[in-house]
């Protein structure tokens, strides 16, 4: 009878695709029934997205006064990619930066083994178990401007132009954890990894422009070094009919290698963890 | 309080002298700090590198706007640009100070505590720790600067009277800045939610110091209304002592008005700091 027993955990993971969503479901309601205890946060978060907005809007104002376009590209069109790089902040700071942050703290602390010992697969726990839900309110944020550079746009905005940029969005929030992952790893052989942060906060900024300005060594990092240009400018591109189907796919290549190779060096990393019997 | 007092001195014997023994304990201050940092040159080289993207950006734009237009915007060519942008990063890793965002710890977690122990006003601590560092920050700034130029030509002259007025002009604007963000972090002491208040203080100093953009490429009013802001001294003005061939008047003028602002800023800090000690306690630390 020993045969007809119950499978295994693995067996069971095999059988559950959807698994890693339904962890990530667990660990949001976990996350926002904490963050719900703070509801002050929200009022904070809202009064910091508007600082932000207002900043972002007076630096384009400025630009503007002194031009029409820059690079080629309209105030309406610059306030999309504006929302786009807003919009992409949202689900950085909801879910990318705390977990990555918290597995920065992990690596050094030695209390990763938390995560190790668990039965599921150690990737995604360490990308879903913090949730900030009060970022989201940068998503609804970015949105809103979106919505209102489209309705600026003179040629509008299709059916398959949307979706084009809901995919567009996708990969690139796929790639920026990537990125983000990636950096992170290095913890396990660099101890003082905190200005990460920093550095990566700094360079997002550089989104906030479309990479086409910058001069080539600098489009060529921000491309698949930093890959902001994936995240916001191919977005953006999407959306003011400047994406050809060859960037697209550029983007949908780039995005599986960089996840394959995350996966290969986020073992490879682990294997230099030593631990600290927490 | 006690807490302006001049650091211990041995009770027998003759007294040192009290500005032996601050020179005494800002040299301890800065041998600390150099050691503790020179440790760690990845995570300054991270930290360096981010703050580099602020300039790059506005530099990148600006530069593309002034060759749009024929070579220049309001005075400012590609070239002008980069200088300004690379002598921008300098003055920005002067002007780092202890962060108001530090203060939610020192006063939520009790660490307060053990500086009020010490016979000398915190303040002191900090300017020298972080003053410090600044030296570890400048050589480790010099290559990077050295790349910058490479990458964007600078066109730049500077007489050596600009370049006398400039290195005193980084420590006033460090100084300046002390004094405005240990105002500003001290409103930990009367609520944990100090965030909203400093980013709005941030964003103004973003607007009104020179740091978004050359000042003189503001609106009017936006310059009138720096001109009444401590902001621009800690920004815009060191940056054009080196570079903007500023007449004397105003280029030494600048260092009167850091000197008011600085001590404008120390009066704040006493004020604030005698009625904002009153509401500190902490436990077993």
């Amino acid at each position: 009878m020993a045969g007809a027993s119950a499978p295994t955990p693995q067996a069971r993971r095999r059988r559950e695709p959807l698994r890693p969503l339904r962890l990530f479901w667990i660990y949001f309601r976990i996350g926002a029934l904490n963050e719900l205890q703070y509801r002050a946060n929200l009022a904070v978060q809202v009064f910091q997205s508007l600082i932000a907005l207002g900043t972002g809007l007076a630096v384009l104002g400025l630009v503007y006064s002194q031009t029409t376009t820059l690079g080629g590209w309209t105030h309406a069109e610059l306030l999309a990619v504006m929302g786009v790089h807003i919009l992409m902040s949202g689900p950085i700071g909801v879910l990318i930066q705390p977990n990555m942050e918290r597995l920065m703290e992990d690596i050094r602390q030695g209390t990763l083994d938390f995560v190790l010992t668990k039965p599921e697969d150690a990737q995604t726990l360490i990308s879903i178990r913090e949730v900030r839900i009060w970022s989201t309110v940068d998503a609804i944020v970015g949105l809103s401007v979106l919505v209102f550079a489209v309705a600026q746009l003179q040629a509008g905005l299709g059916l398959v132009q949307a979706l084009v940029f809901v995919a567009a969005l996708l990969l690139g929030g796929l790639t920026i954890y990537c990125f983000w992952l990636i950096v992170t790893v290095g913890a396990f052989w660099v101890i003082r990894m905190d200005q990460i942060v920093e550095l990566f906060t700094g360079l997002y900024q550089s989104g906030r422009w479309p990479v086409t300005i910058y001069p080539g060594w600098l489009r060529i990092s921000l491309t698949y070094l930093v890959p902001i240009a994936f995240a916001v400018t191919v977005p953006a591109e999407a959306l003011t009919s400047r994406l050809t189907p060859e960037t697209l796919a550029l983007a949908f290549g780039f995005a599986v290698v960089v996840f394959a190779f995350t996966r290969w060096w986020w073992r490879f990393g682990l294997k230099h963890y030593g631990g600290a019997s927490a | 309080m006690s807490g302006m007092a001049a650091p211990a001195t041995p009770a027998s014997g003759r007294r040192p002298g009290v500005v032996r023994g601050w020179i005494d304990l800002y040299l301890t201050m800065f041998r600390i700090a150099i050691l503790n940092n020179i440790q760690y040159r990845v995570a300054n080289y991270f930290y360096m590198i981010g703050m580099l993207a602020e300039p790059v950006i506005y530099l990148v734009v600006w530069s593309t706007i002034a060759r749009e237009h024929g070579g220049e915007v309001g005075g400012f060519t590609p070239g002008a640009f980069a200088a300004y942008y690379i002598v921008w990063t300098l003055v920005r890793q002067m002007n780092i100070i202890f962060t108001p965002y530090g203060w939610e710890g020192r006063i939520r977690q009790g660490e307060l505590s053990a500086m009020l122990l010490q016979p000398i006003f915190p303040i002191h601590f900090d300017i020298a720790l972080l003053a410090g560092w600044k030296v570890v920050v400048i050589i480790m700034w010099l290559p990077i600067a050295a790349v910058l130029t490479l990458l964007f030509p600078p066109e730049l002259s500077v007489t050596p009277i600009d370049v006398l007025v400039f290195a005193i002009a980084i420590w006033g604007a460090y100084l300046v800045r002390t004094m405005i963000y240990w105002i500003l972090g001290m409103a930990a002491f009367w609520t944990t939610r100090t965030g909203p208040l400093f980013e709005l203080v941030i964003t103004a100093e973003l607007l009104f110091s020179g740091r978004l953009v050359p000042l003189s490429l503001m609106p009017q009013w936006a310059q009138t209304v720096a001109d009444l802001l401590p902001f621009k001294w800690t920004f815009g003005y060191p940056i054009e002592a080196l570079i903007g061939h500023l007449p004397p008047a105003e280029l030494f003028g600048g260092l009167a008005f850091q000197l008011l602002w600085i001590v404008i800023g120390a009066i704040g800090v006493r004020l604030v700091w005698s009625v904002a000690i009153r509401r500190f306690a902490s436990v077993g630390n």
